[in-house]
């Protein structure tokens, strides 16, 4: 069994089920339930017709979940028990699920665990080993989210500001319990792309392509992170390199820039680099001030433009550019560190490297700021 | 059962090594601690008696209720004396006398100049959540 072709059905399964009258919170579950009895039988017993048997299947939860509503509530059954008859009409269920799951009246944490079960088709265990809490935790999370959004029309077309957010958070989850994020959220942006045309989709796929082409060269031996400028480049992969390129030039061309497009260029840029001393970091800076204003003049993003003056015009021009940015920012002093170091002032480095160890957010960022400060220290 | 092993950034017995704080070892006796505790725990997880493990940064602070309609009341940054957590790891063993004996593997790990670091590591037996079904 195929189970991405089998995780494909479930917002169309959504669909079906709301269309025939069954409210989406509800129809949500029972389409969960019938996804997990899908995972359970099919290995052993594959269907003929793997959609219907979904809808079949999650139509009789629907309906017995409404009987044992009714019978709790000491009322008779509302609903159908047999389904209408005749095919069901062809709509775009899919792209309002993904609007419905990313609406803004959602914390980010919930949209995403809502959109990863209503869209992805993961079950509510995989979506909880993701990440790293209780499946109990995470079941509360998603019904909780489908009460706060009780009530939305599924017919209307929501934010896709919100919707990409929610993707690109994914994404950013990279690899973690048995579910890869990464590759997931690079599976939906993919589908969205294919079911809208607004060239900042197209720019959010490209910059997951070009990120997750450089994945196998990210960590050295022991877990331990390689960064950007020490990737073994022969570990990229060039598949996944050339059609993020082609993608983000599609959409370029139309001229409707947006800050994913700007941040794939950049991305672009690093991954056209056989070395990296070959890097074009003139044009890096270009993106980055055609970035700034995009990101509603993001901290971070000056950040990272400072970082890239500092390759493009030398590390005083860097340091410079860096003065300019809050030092509170996550990452100030391990930018700062790299800076200094490629100004020659090591000692000062060094002490930098060990501030930003102790600021790190993550043990792998931590670890590797460490051994930064020890490096710089033991030439 | 199961034990909480309990690494401190300060705090405990009087340490018995002096070292330099790890971002002045060399790059090699860093990568070669981070293995350490790297293999440890994989060795725990072949064993079956890996439970969880976390890291704790150093940053936080005391928080305390102030009175109905009143924001809590934080302390913090933590002062430099205080007793400070870094992180645990949480085994399920057969017993105290494996769980010390763990720990003691992993305060052996390797530090500056290659020798153990030979921390204080706490050891504390977590309470059973549920009572014997015979009682």
């Amino acid at each position: 069994m195929n189970e991405s072709l089998l995780r494909e059905l479930v917002p169309a399964v959504i669909g079906v089920l709301v269309r025939r009258g069954a409210d989406f919170a509800s129809a949500e579950d029972a389409v969960q339930e019938a996804l997990i009895r899908a995972l359970r039988v099919w290995p052993d017993d594959p269907p003929r017709d793997p959609k219907a048997w979904l809808v079949a299947a999650a139509w009789h939860k629907f309906v017995d979940a409404a009987r044992a509503e009714a019978s709790r509530r000491g009322r008779e059954v509302a609903v159908q028990v047999e389904p209408p008859a005749g095919p069901a009409p062809e709509t775009d269920d899919t792209l309002r699920l993904y609007f419905l799951c990313a609406h803004p009246a959602l914390a980010p944490a919930s949209a995403v665990a809502l959109t990863l079960r209503a869209v992805g088709g993961l079950t509510t265990r995989q979506i909880a080993s993701a990440y790293l809490v209780p499946e109990a935790t995470m079941a509360q999370r998603i019904s909780r989210a489908k009460r706060r959004i009780d009530g939305e029309p599924l017919d209307r077309p929501g934010d896709l500001a919100t919707v990409l957010r929610v993707l690109y958070l994914v994404f950013n989850e990279g690899y973690s319990g048995d579910v890869d994020l990464a590759a997931e959220a690079i599976r939906l942006t993919r589908q969205l792309a294919a079911l809208t045309d607004a060239p900042e989709v197209a720019g959010l796929l490209a910059l997951m392509l070009l990120h997750h082409a450089r994945r196998a060269s990210r960590t050295g031996p022991g877990g331990r992170l390689v960064p950007l400028g020490s990737q073994d480049r022969t570990l990229w992969d060039t598949a996944l390199i050339a059609e993020g390129v082609a993608i983000l030039q599609a959409a370029l061309a139309r001229d409707q820039l947006g800050q994913y497009q700007a941040q794939a260029a950049i991305a672009a840029l690093h991954a056209d680099a056989r070395t990296p001393e070959s890097t074009d970091w003139v044009q890096i800076v270009e993106w980055y001030d055609e970035l700034l204003p995009l990101s509603g003049d993001s901290p971070v993003v000056r950040l990272n433009r400072a970082v890239a003056v500092g390759e493009a015009d030398g590390p005083r021009a860097g340091l410079a550019a860096l003065s300019h940015v809050d030092p509170d920012v996550p990452r100030h002093a391990a930018a700062a560190a790299y800076l200094h170091e490629r100004a020659g002032d090591a000692e000062r480095a060094a002490e930098l490297y060990a501030a930003a160890a102790r600021l790190a957010t993550s043990v792998p960022e931590r670890d590797h700021l460490t051994r930064e400060a020890a490096r710089v220290r033991h030439p | 059962m199961k034990y909480l092993l309990l690494k401190h950034y300060r705090g405990g017995p009087t340490p018995v090594e002096d070292y330099p704080p790890m971002d002045q070892w060399a790059p090699d006796e860093v990568d070669a601690h981070i293995q350490y505790m790297r293999d440890f725990a994989n060795k725990l997880q072949q064993s079956g008696e890996f439970v969880d493990e976390r890291a704790l940064t150093a940053e936080g602070a005391f928080v305390r209720h102030d009175g109905e309609g009143r924001p809590p009341v934080t302390d913090g940054p933590f002062a430099e004396t205080k007793d400070l957590i870094a992180g645990w790891m949480i085994i399920d063993v057969a017993s105290w006398d494996r769980a010390v004996e763990l720990a003691g593997e992993l305060s052996a790990a390797p530090g500056h100049r290659g020798r153990p670091v030979r921390e204080w590591l706490e050891v504390r037996p977590l309470f059973s959540e549920s009572f014997n079904a015979t009682e």
